[in-house]
C-alpha cells in the first residue's frame, strides 16, 4: 500500500509538460525515483498488469475531469449554440428559438444536460455536427485523424533519426565548437514561431525555387494520375508540412538527446565498457544509446498535446484538410458538438499516449519491470 | 585583462545577450510613440505594398502603413499580453501551489487532480475553445492565457513548499506564533522565488508566442491595431509579392522570445548550478 501513496507523485511526473531540456529532465529523474518501489513477489507480468489497471483507474478519473472542463468550457461562455440560427435570421423569433433549444435539450438544467452528454459519449457517440451538413462528429473526425496523425508519425520518425545522431555527437564532443553551434540552433528552434518557419518555407520552396506546392493535399488533376503520381503527388504536397513539425521538434528532441546522454557517458559502466577495450561503436550505441534512449521513450508521451495544438496552425496554413483544420473551421463557425467532441477526443489522444508512454518505458526498463509500481 | 575578458564572456555572455535582447524590445516598446516616423495607423495611400526605403525604412503593407511603426506599436501589445498573461498565472499558479504544499492532505489531492486534468488538454485547442465563445480582445487573451498556463507553476511551488515546510525556520516561526499567512508569505514564497522568477521569464516568451499564434489565426489581437502576429496575418495573402511583410514580424517574435529564454535559462544556471555542467 506503501506504492500507492506514491502513486499520485508518479504519475504527475509523467504527465508534467516542461518547456525546457532542464524541466524535461528533471521530471524524468523524478520519476524514475518513484518508480523503484519495493519489490514484491509477484510475476513480471502480473506486475505489469498491476500498473495497467492502476492507472486505467486513475485515467478514469481524469476523463471524468476532463468531460467536466470541456463541457464548463462551452457552456458557461456567454452565448448560446442557437445564436448561429436565430439572431442572424430575422425571420426567427423567440418562439423559434425555444423551439431549436428544446430539439437539442438547451432547455434542461446544466446537471442533466451533463449526465445526457456524458451516457452518449460512453456510447462513442459525440452527436451531430452543428454545421450545414449535420453529420455526426465521430465520423467527421475519423474521416480527418488518418492525415494528421500519419504526418506526426513520420515527421516524429524524421526527428529522431536525426536528434539521435546530433545528440549523441554533441555529448562526446562537450563543449566543442561545433557543440556550441548546436546549441546556438537549439535556442533559436525553441524560439521560432512555427506558423513563420512555415511562412519562410513556403517562399523559398514554393515561391522562389517553385520546387513545391504550397498549399492543399493534393494536386487538380489528382484523379486522372496513375497509383505511383498519386504517391509522388502527395508526397510533394506533405513535404513542406512535415519538414516544419519536425524542425520545431527538432530542437528540443536533440537537446533532451544530449543531456541523457551526457548522464550516462558519466556512468560507471561505460568506464568499464571503455575499459573492456570494446569499439567506441560498440560503447556508444550497445551501452551508452540504449540507456539514454530511456528517457526518451517518455518525452514521446509528453509530445502528444503539443503535436495536436500545433496541427491547428500547420495544417490552416498548409489548408490540409487534417483534425486541426477540422477544429479551427468549428471554432470559426461555433460549432459546439464539434468543439466539445475535438476537445475531448485531443485530450484522450493525450492520455492514450501517455499510458502507451508508460507502458513502454516499464516494458523497456528491467528495473520497473521487476519492481512494480 | 585578456583573460578577465575572456572570463567575463564566458561567465555573464548568455545573461548579457538575454538581458539586451529583453532590454531593447522593452526599451523599444516603451518609446514607440517616440521613435515611429509614422502612427501605426496612418495609411498612406500612394504608398501601397512598397519595398523598403528610405521613406518606408521596412516597406509598406496593403493599405500603406509603415511596417517599421506598426511593428514598435505591435510590440507594445505583445509584450503587454504577455506580462499580463504570465502575471495571471504565476498568481494562480503561486497560490494554489502554496496551499496545496503546505496544508497538505484533501486540498492538496484535488489541487494536483485539477493539475493533472488541465495538463491532459492539448492547451491551444483549449484557448481556442474559449476564445471563440468570448470576444476576442486583448483582455480576454491575456485572460485566457493565463488560465490555462498556471499548472506548472503550481506544481514548482508545490514541490519547493514541501521541502521548505519541514525546515527549521518554519518551526520556528510557528513556535513564535506567527500566523499561518505570514510564514507562508514571507518564509516559504520568499525562498520559493527564485525558481518562480525563473518560470515567469520563460513563461512570458511562451505567452509571446501563443498570442502570436492566435493573432495569425485571426482569433487574437483584432485589427486595425496592431500585433506580431496579425501582420504575419496580413502579409501571408501577399508573400508573393511583398515578402518583406511576412518577414520582420516574424524576426520580431524571434528576437524576443529567443531573448526571454536565455535570460530564464541563464538565471536558472545562476541560482542552480549544479545544472550548468549538465546542460548549457
Amino acid at each position: 500500500m506503501l506504492q500507492l501513496a506514491f502513486l499520485p507523485f508518479l504519475f504527475q511526473n509523467i504527465l508534467q509538460r516542461p518547456s525546457t531540456p532542464q524541466a524535461f529532465f528533471r521530471c524524468v529523474r523524478v520519476h524514475s525515483f518513484f518508480c523503484v518501489g519495493i519489490p514484491v513477489s509477484l510475476s513480471l507480468h502480473s506486475h505489469l498488469l498491476l500498473r495497467i489497471l492502476r492507472k486505467c483507474a486513475w485515467l478514469l478519473f481524469v476523463f471524468l475531469g476532463i468531460t467536466l472542463v470541456s463541457f464548463l468550457v462551452i457552456h458557461l461562455a456567454p452565448g448560446s449554440p442557437t445564436d448561429m440560427e436565430v439572431t442572424l435570421n430575422p425571420l426567427a423569433g423567440e418562439a423559434a428559438r425555444k423551439r431549436l433549444e428544446a430539439l437539442y435539450g438547451l432547455d434542461k438544467s446544466l446537471t442533466e444536460q451533463y449526465l445526457n452528454w456524458l451516457v452518449r459519449l460512453l456510447h462513442f457517440d459525440f452527436g451531430n455536427s452543428m454545421s450545414a451538413d449535420a453529420r455526426p462528429v465521430m465520423t467527421k473526425i475519423l474521416e480527418r485523424l488518418p492525415l494528421t496523425v500519419s504526418m506526426n508519425v513520420i515527421s516524429l520518425i524524421l526527428t529522431l533519426l536525426v536528434a539521435i545522431p546530433v545528440g549523441i555527437f554533441s555529448a562526446c564532443r562537450q563543449n566543442s565548437f561545433w557543440d556550441h553551434i548546436l546549441t546556438l540552433f537549439v535556442f533559436l528552434g525553441f524560439a521560432m514561431p512555427s506558423f513563420w518557419l512555415a511562412l519562410l518555407l513556403m517562399t523559398w520552396f514554393g515561391i522562389d525555387l517553385q520546387w513545391l506546392p504550397i498549399s492543399g493535399l493534393t494536386a487538380m488533376n489528382y484523379d486522372q494520375m496513375g497509383s505511383f503520381d498519386k504517391f509522388c503527388d502527395l508526397a510533394k504536397h506533405l513535404t513542406l508540412p512535415i519538414m516544419v513539425y519536425t524542425l520545431g521538434s527538432l530542437a528540443g528532441m536533440s537537446r533532451y538527446m544530449r543531456s541523457c546522454m551526457l548522464e550516462v557517458l558519466r556512468q560507471d559502466y561505460m568506464t568499464v565498457a571503455w575499459a573492456k577495450g570494446l569499439s567506441p561503436f560498440a560503447v556508444l550505441v550497445n551501452h551508452g544509446l540504449r540507456n539514454a534512449l530511456l528517457p526518451v521513450i517518455t518525452l514521446l508521451g509528453l509530445s502528444v498535446p503539443g503535436l495536436i495544438g500545433g496541427s491547428v496552425i500547420i495544417e490552416s496554413i498548409f489548408a490540409l484538410p487534417g483534425l486541426g483544420n477540422l477544429f479551427y473551421a468549428a471554432v470559426m463557425a461555433r460549432d459546439y458538438t464539434m468543439i466539445m467532441g475535438n476537445l475531448v477526443l485531443g485530450s484522450i489522444l493525450t492520455l492514450a499516449g501517455n499510458l502507451l508512454a508508460d507502458i513502454c518505458y516499464s516494458l523497456a526498463d528491467p528495473r520497473i519491470r521487476t519492481q512494480a509500481v | 585583462m585578456r583573460d578577465r575578458l575572456v572570463f567575463l564572456v564566458r561567465a555573464y555572455g548568455k545573461l548579457g545577450f538575454g538581458l539586451f535582447l529583453v532590454l531593447c524590445m522593452m526599451l523599444t516598446a516603451l518609446l514607440a510613440p517616440l521613435l515611429a516616423p509614422y502612427s501605426p495607423n496612418a495609411m498612406h495611400l500612394d504608398h501601397i505594398l512598397e519595398a523598403p526605403s528610405q521613406q518606408f525604412w521596412l516597406g509598406t503593407d496593403r493599405l500603406g502603413r509603415d511596417v517599421f511603426s506598426r511593428l514598435l506599436f505591435g510590440g507594445r501589445i505583445s509584450l503587454w499580453v504577455g506580462f499580463v498573461a504570465v502575471g495571471i498565472s504565476i498568481s494562480i499558479g503561486t497560490i494554489l501551489g502554496l496551499i496545496s504544499g503546505y496544508f497538505r492532505g484533501l486540498v492538496d489531492e484535488l489541487i494536483m487532480r485539477f493539475v493533472d486534468v488541465m495538463l491532459c488538454f492539448p492547451s491551444f485547442f483549449l484557448i481556442l475553445a474559449v476564445i471563440a465563445f468570448w470576444e476576442p480582445d486583448v483582455h480576454n487573451i491575456m485572460l485566457v492565457i493565463g488560465l490555462t498556463s498556471w499548472m506548472g507553476v503550481t506544481r514548482l511551488v508545490r514541490a519547493e513548499t514541501l521541502s521548505l515546510r519541514e525546515r527549521d525556520f518554519v518551526a520556528q516561526a510557528k513556535l513564535a506564533g506567527s500566523s499561518t499567512c505570514y510564514i507562508l508569505v514571507r518564509h516559504i514564497l520568499a525562498n520559493a522565488l527564485a525558481p518562480v522568477l525563473i518560470s515567469a521569464t520563460l513563461g512570458v516568451a511562451g505567452a509571446i508566442l501563443i498570442e502570436s499564434s492566435l493573432s495569425f489565426l485571426g482569433l487574437g489581437v483584432q485589427p486595425p491595431t496592431a500585433s506580431w502576429g496579425n501582420m504575419l496575418m496580413d502579409g501571408k495573402t501577399v508573400i508573393s509579392i511583398a515578402p518583406w511583410l511576412s518577414l520582420y514580424p516574424g524576426g520580431a517574435i524571434l528576437l524576443t522570445v529567443l531573448g526571454y529564454n536565455v535570460l530564464g535559462e541563464s538565471l536558472r544556471d545562476m541560482f542552480d548550478p549544479r545544472l550548468q555542467q549538465r546542460f548549457f
